[in-house]
This record gives structure tokens, sequence and C-alpha cells, in this order.
């Protein structure tokens, strides 16, 4: 295992913001850690790379202990932290530069590396421009090349599509995908959207109030719902009857909204629709992430943009000296 | 090797910065310069001290007012840095805390004789030549700064505000300056001025750079010196312990 985490905890006076977790991450995964926000996912990112020193339990990194030797942890590791942390009066290539004399990679071959990165993330042609010209796009980029810039085993991505418009998410998760495909990396990411979970992921772990709740593949942790889910707007459903039917897995029920498991949908969504009342709207799906996190959780994974997203972050701070 | 080259690499990121950052300059030298040329200025047309025009009396002082106040402003930027993820880029590299500390203090150091060297160009509008004693004011600006810059840091690493770092200092600056002999003479101060005076140690800064520069001082310039590296040293040995329970 090249991650080994045991009752990993992390308490801010009475707060537990990470309630002692379990996870063991394989070398070459791409792991990810979905949850909403303020579920304990930047805090576990930051004891796992030794920026905030544990209440309780161990974590290995590389086989590395992340309190007793932190300096070879933090050489193991590449991060994209969640917030902007590229200089944005330096160039994208004198912060790969600044980054690269910090890890101590040899003068010698300075650019070569630096180049190499560059062009992985298409941002050659932009190096010599000041960081605060860019877009937020090619910030995270910037910031995903100087992860790597140090060859790590790991790199750890915090949020890495937050406060990105559809497109450039888009964009951004070819570049992972590349990443996975050309370095023979292990990647933890954490998100709070599902489709980026389900998307990019091997194996998922779903985070609430600090505890993980389930890991697993996102296509089992789909599929053992055990069918598909009907959702109707409803205001007076016979529940009743709809728990005598024997295909009918699962009832949830949320704000005039009724969500069923079913097995064989296609083919019991008339008898359902009969045996419910009077619907003002139905649709039926294949199970997503977000079912499997309101499963779990009894509340729906919402889509609302973290506070203080990347982007704001990067533009409030901008006139800053 | 890497916290050689990680020294390296910091300090020319803040070099870099400065160069980039004009208005930094421009606050920090018109500032000393209106004092020299006002009030030093209007002063001087009627005073005099132990024979020496007042105007050039002070000019020592406010070389060190201009690197003190800059120096210790130069902790704001950490505080910048926290509220930017960068500081966590850096504290995330396999380097030491000592080595980003020194880092950081250099590159202050570096802006803040450069600074000073600004002010020192126009020591002949008041028939002020250095000649050899050049290197010797260097050498104790180099010290005094340091001391200076770490102070900023110290406190920069233990705020999360701009404006509580602006605050806090403001309540260091301002008696730094003002107790520090860079106005008045040292030899004829009432008691209770004359113990804060000798408590503070900008004043063996202004004293060992008027000795150099105007030929007169109170203490011995080697006196002056020994206690700017105790009070530099001191406060690199705290700065570093700072850093190292800096939290994020
Ligand atoms: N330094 C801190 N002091 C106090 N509470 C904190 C601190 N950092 C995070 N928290 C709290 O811990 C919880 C988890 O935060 P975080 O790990 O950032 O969540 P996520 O990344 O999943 O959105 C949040 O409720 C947050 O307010
Ligand atoms: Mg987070």
């Amino acid at each position: 295992m090249l991650i080994e985490v045991k009752g990993l905890t992390k308490r801010f006076g009475d707060f537990t913001a990470v309630d002692s977790i379990n996870l063991s991450i394989k070398e070459g995964e791409v792991f990810g850690l979905l949850g909403p926000n303020g579920a304990g996912k930047t805090t576990t990112l930051h004891m796992l790379a030794t920026l905030l020193k544990p209440t309780d339990g161990i974590a290995l990194v590389n086989g590395y202990d992340v309190v007793k030797q932190s300096d070879d942890v933090r050489k193991s590791i590449g991060i994209v932290f969640q917030e902007p942390s590229s200089d944005d009066l330096l160039t994208g290539y004198e912060n790969l530069r600044l980054h690269a004399l910090m890890y101590g990679v040899p003068q010698a071959n300075l650019r070569k590396k630096i180049h190499e990165v560059l062009e992985l993330v298409d941002l050659v042609d932009r190096k010599d421009d000041q960081v605060k010209k860019y877009s937020g796009g090619m910030r995270r980029r910037l910031e995903i090349a100087r992860g790597l810039l140090h060859h790590p085993k790991i790199l750890f991505l915090d949020e890495p599509t937050l406060g990105l418009d559809p497109q450039t998410r888009e964009h951004m998760w070819k570049y992972i995908e590349d990443l996975v495909k050309k370095k023979k990396i292990t990647i933890i990411i954490t998100t709070h959207y599902m489709e980026e979970a389900d998307r990019l992921c091997d194996r998922i772990a779903i985070i609430d109030h600090g505890k993980t709740v389930v890991i697993d593949s996102p296509e089992k942790l789909k599929s053992e719902l055990g069918g598909d889910i009907v959702s109707m707007k409803i205001r007076k459903p016979n529940l009743k009857a709809i728990g005598k039917l024997r295909y009918v897995k699962k009832i949830d029920r949320t704000n005039g909204v009724v969500l069923l498991t079913v097995e064989n949908a296609n083919k019991n969504l008339p008898e359902i629709l009969k045996t419910i009342g009077s619907v003002e709207s139905v649709e039926l799906h294949s199970p997503t992430l977000n079912d499997v996190f309101l499963h779990f959780t009894g509340r729906q994974l919402r889509e609302e943009q973290a506070e203080g997203g990347f982007w704001e972050r990067a533009t409030t701070y901008k006139v800053r000296r | 090797m890497s916290e050689l080259s990680g020294l390296y690499a910091i300090w020319e990121r803040e070099f870099k910065v400065f160069l980039r950052e004009k208005s930094r300059m421009v606050a920090t030298i018109i500032n000393p310069l209106f004092w020299l040329f006002i009030f030093g200025g209007g002063l001087g047309s009627s005073f005099s001290v132990g024979g020496t025009n007042y105007q050039v009396f002070i000019y020592p002082g406010i070389i060190v007012m201009a690197t003190l106040f800059s120096s210790i402003f130069y902790g704001a930027y950490i505080v910048w840095d926290k509220k930017l993820d960068f500081l966590k880029e850096v504290l995330v590299a396999p380097l030491s805390r000592t080595t980003i500390f020194l880092g950081k203090v250099l590159g202050g150091v570096t802006d803040a004789l450069i600074q000073a060297s600004i002010i020192m160009l126009i020591a002949p509008l008041f028939g002020i030549g250095f000649g050899w004693n050049l290197a010797l004011i260097y050498l104790v600006l180099f010290v005094l700064i340091t001391g200076l810059v770490s102070i900023g840091l110290i406190v920069g690493s233990l705020m999360e505000s701009p404006e509580g770092f602006g605050l806090i200092i403001s309540f260091i600056n301002f008696p730094l300056f003002f107790l520090s002999g860079a106005l008045y003479p040292l030899d004829n101060l009432p008691t209770w001025l004359n113990v804060i005076t000798r408590l503070n140690p900008a004043t063996y800064g202004v004293d060992a750079i008027r000795g150099l520069m105007l030929g007169t001082s109170e203490f011995s310039i080697m006196f002056d010196f020994i206690l700017l590296c105790m009070f530099s040293l001191a406060l690199i040995v705290i700065g570093t312990f700072a850093f190292r329970r800096m939290k994020l």
C-alpha cells in the first residue's frame, strides 16, 4: 500500500473535523475523497501532506510516517492546493523555477524539466507572462505542472476544478486523464462534484462530517443500490402501497420529491405510477453518486459552490502589495 | 544541498517581487526624505548640535528610519503569502523552517539595503563623504536590518490579517524610531528618556552610523556593533522558533 491511514483524527478545539478515518490506497490508483463542503477533505489532505499535525491516529505515505518522517513524506509528494498558491507577480516559468530550486532539482536540467511539465499542461507559450494575467484554468494547470515538477510518486489534487466553468472543467479532466496515462503516478483527488469523482477515480471514499461513509469503486457503489432511480414530484404519495411492491428496494423523501430505487424500472414504472397516486412529474435515471450519497447519508450531495472558490480567491487577492 | 538552493530560491523570489513592486520602494523613500528636508531643513535653519547643523545631524538617523520602517513592514508580506496559499507551497517543500526564515530575512535585508543606498546617494548634498567607512556603514546596516526584518517576520508569522499586522507594527515602529536618538543627541537627556533610549537597539545603529559618517558618537562604534550583533542573533533565534511554530 502506498498510503496507509489508521484512525486519523483532527480536532480543532472541541470540533472534530476528521473523525478516525481509515484508508489504504494502492500504487497507481486514482483515489477520490468525495463529500460536501466542510466534510474534512482538505484537512485530511493537509495531514497527509505534513502541513497539519494529526490529533490522533497514524498515516503512512510512501511508507513514511507523516509526523516522524515528514521530510521523506514531503519529498515523495506533490500537492495542488484548493486555493491559488502561485505568486502572481512572478511569471509561470519563474514560479516553476522557484519550486524546482526548493526541491533541489539540479541546475543542469532545470530548464528541460520545466519545459517538460509546461508542455504537459499546454502552457509553453504563456510561460513568460505574469501569473496575474492567467485565467483561473491556466493558473490551475500551472499549479498542477508545478506539483509534478519534482517527479513525486504521489500527487494530491484538492478540488482541482473548483470554481472553473464547465468547459474549463472538461479540459482539466482531460489533462488529468492524460496525466494518468503518461505518468505512472498515484493521484488522490478531493472533490464535491460527483461527476468528477465518477469520471476520474478508480475508487472513492465518501466522506461526511469527518467520517468515511463507504469506500469502493464508483461502478460498484452505484450498482449496489440494486436498481434505477425513479424520482417523482408528488404531494400525497401512497407510500404504504409502494412499500409492498417487491421490486422497490428503497424509498427516500426529500422536500416534496419521492425517490425510489427500483429493479427493472423500465418495466415496473407503470405499476408504480398507478399505485403511488397522482404525480406532478416523474423522472427515471440510472443511479449516480448523488444517489449513493443520499442512500448512505439521507441527504443530497449539493452542487453548491464552495465558499471562497479558487477563482474568487485568485481575484480577491490580486491587488495585494 | 537543496537547503542551500532553497535559500537562494526564496531570496530570489523576494528580490524579483521587490523589483516589480515599485510602489513598495517609493513609499518607503518619500517618507524619510520628507522628514529630512521639511523637519530637518526647518529646524536646521536655526539649530545645530555640537557644531553640526541639525539637518546633517539627523541624516544618519533618517537612513536608519528608512530601513527601520521598510524592514519591519516587510513582515506584512508573509501575511499576504498566508492569505493566498503561497505560504503552504513553501512550507510543504522539503526545506527546514530555518532555511525558509533565513531566505525571507535575506530578501528583506536586500530590500532595505537598496532603500538605504538610495538615501545615501544624496549624502554629498550635506557635505558628507564616506571613504572607506562605507564598507563599515553597510556592515552595521546589515546587522541592524537583519534584526529589524526578523521582528517584522516574527509578528507576521503570528498574524492572520494584514490589518492586524499593521496595528501591531505601528506600536513597534514609532517608539523604535522616536526613542532612538535619530532626532536628538543622547548626552543631555532626562533620566527616564535616557533609560528607554539605551534599551532601544535602534539607538546603537543610529549611533554607530553617525559615528562613521560624522565622526561623533555617544558610544564606541565597537560597542554599538557588538550590541547590534547580539540583538540580531537573538532575533534570528526567536524568528526560527516562531517559524517552526507557525500554523497555517
Ligand atoms: N484551522 C481550522 N480551525 C478550525 N476549524 C477548521 C480549521 N480548518 C478547517 N476547519 C473546519 O473543519 C471542517 C472541515 O474543513 P475542510 O477540511 O476544509 O472541509 P472540506 O475540504 O471537505 O470542505 C470545516 O467545518 C471547517 O470549518
Ligand atoms: Mg476543501
